[in-house]
């Protein structure tokens, strides 16, 4: 009964996520405000999260064989892979280092503020 | 016979099964860039490519498979929730960080690409590298990237963030167990968490609260920014 209310509740937000997603015309995904929306009816404490959990934790624990026929997609994209594999690969390396720095040094000079404010 | 193998029952059948195979292959040999993504997606084109079945129909019939995506984004709003009590106590720095780094994350992308040369569609599809793969696909998706290509880059993104991170958070001496935790989640979602799990359960937990804060906050700015330089 639970997994039936579980996939009840997150087929919901989707749909619902979908129906917004549609009034402000495909500006932000669906399934992303479905999942923003989710968050807070449980913050909220609209919905218990009790009847979500186990079908979340099913979904959530095994996502990556639901990329598995997309990501079989990059066959009729293999032209575009192979021309700028070179660019792909600097612009990953040096955004994913910068991204690293400064989240670190961010949150650490804000934490340190304000210890030194108190 | 071309038939069996293109009927839905072999196509689901071969989408778990590869999986499966990749998971046993990532656990024998532990090389990060054998991911069983990685492998998986592999199996499935050399199988589509020898058999001769097309990417289309093989689209049709793994569609069971490809409709719990979306579920399963908003099923991240559970985890989120479950991971939103880290927050407290440092909500300002914690929402500052993460938000600069997506900024950085997309601004940088966005250069570096101009400056390479790289056409617009495969700038779509580097947007949202540093998220969640599910989050990152829907975006793409949205934003007119190529979803496959995205989630390959997020792959990648992981692997070499977690690789790279603990060695660049050393460097720039970062002592604070919060800030480590969310840079390795903000740049390498879930591989870097398995990162920051090993270096502690404080930066793997804020490490987990960072993919879910990164998700949201680059599926914000990405159409935001868009919608701003065009």
């Amino acid at each position: 009964m639970k997994i039936v209310k579980g996939v009840f509740l997150i087929l919901l937000f989707y749909f619902v996520g979908e129906c917004v997603s549609y009034l402000i015309r495909g500006f932000i995904p669906g399934s992303i405000l479905g999942m923003v929306f989710l968050f807070l009816s449980l913050h909220f404490k609209l919905v218990n999260p009790d009847n979500v959990s186990s079908v979340a934790n099913v979904f959530t624990k095994n996502m990556a064989i639901f990329f598995i026929p997309a990501g079989a997609g990059l066959m009729a994209n293999f032209g575009l892979l192979s021309k700028f594999w070179m660019s792909i690969i600097v612009i990953c390396s040096v955004s994913t280092a910068l991204v690293i720095a400064v989240v670190a040094i961010v949150e650490q000079k804000m934490e340190k503020k304000k210890e030194v404010e108190e | 016979m071309k038939e069996l193998l293109s009927s839905q029952g072999f196509i689901l059948l071969l989408i778990f099964g590869s999986y499966l195979f990749g998971q046993w292959v990532f656990k024998k040999t532990k090389i990060g860039i054998l991911h069983p993504l990685v492998i998986a997606i592999g199996i499935i084109i050399l199988f589509l490519k020898v058999s001769g079945i097309s990417y289309e129909r093989f689209e049709t019939e793994s569609q069971p498979v490809s409709f719990m995506l979306g579920p399963s984004v908003v099923a991240l709003g559970y985890i989120l929730y479950q991971q939103i009590e880290y927050l407290k106590g440092n909500v300002v720095p914690i929402l500052t960080s993460i938000f600069v780094g997506s900024l950085v994350g997309i601004g940088s992308v966005v250069l570096i690409a101009k400056f390479m040369g790289a056409d617009d569609v495969l700038i779509m599809s580097l947007e949202p590298k540093s998220v969640t793969t599910p989050i990152a696909m829907s975006i793409a998706e949205q934003s007119g990237g190529i979803p496959a290509l995205t989630a390959i880059i997020v792959v990648f993104c992981g692997i070499l963030g977690g690789i790279i991170g603990p060695y660049i958070l050393k460097m720039l001496g970062i002592k604070s167990r919060i800030a480590k935790g969310l840079a390795m989640g903000a740049s390498a979602h879930a591989v870097g968490t398995a990162k920051a799990m090993e270096m502690g359960v404080i930066e793997g937990a804020l490490s987990g609260l960072a993919i879910g804060l990164m998700g949201v906050m680059t599926a914000l700015l990405i159409p935001f920014l868009h919608h701003v330089f065009s």
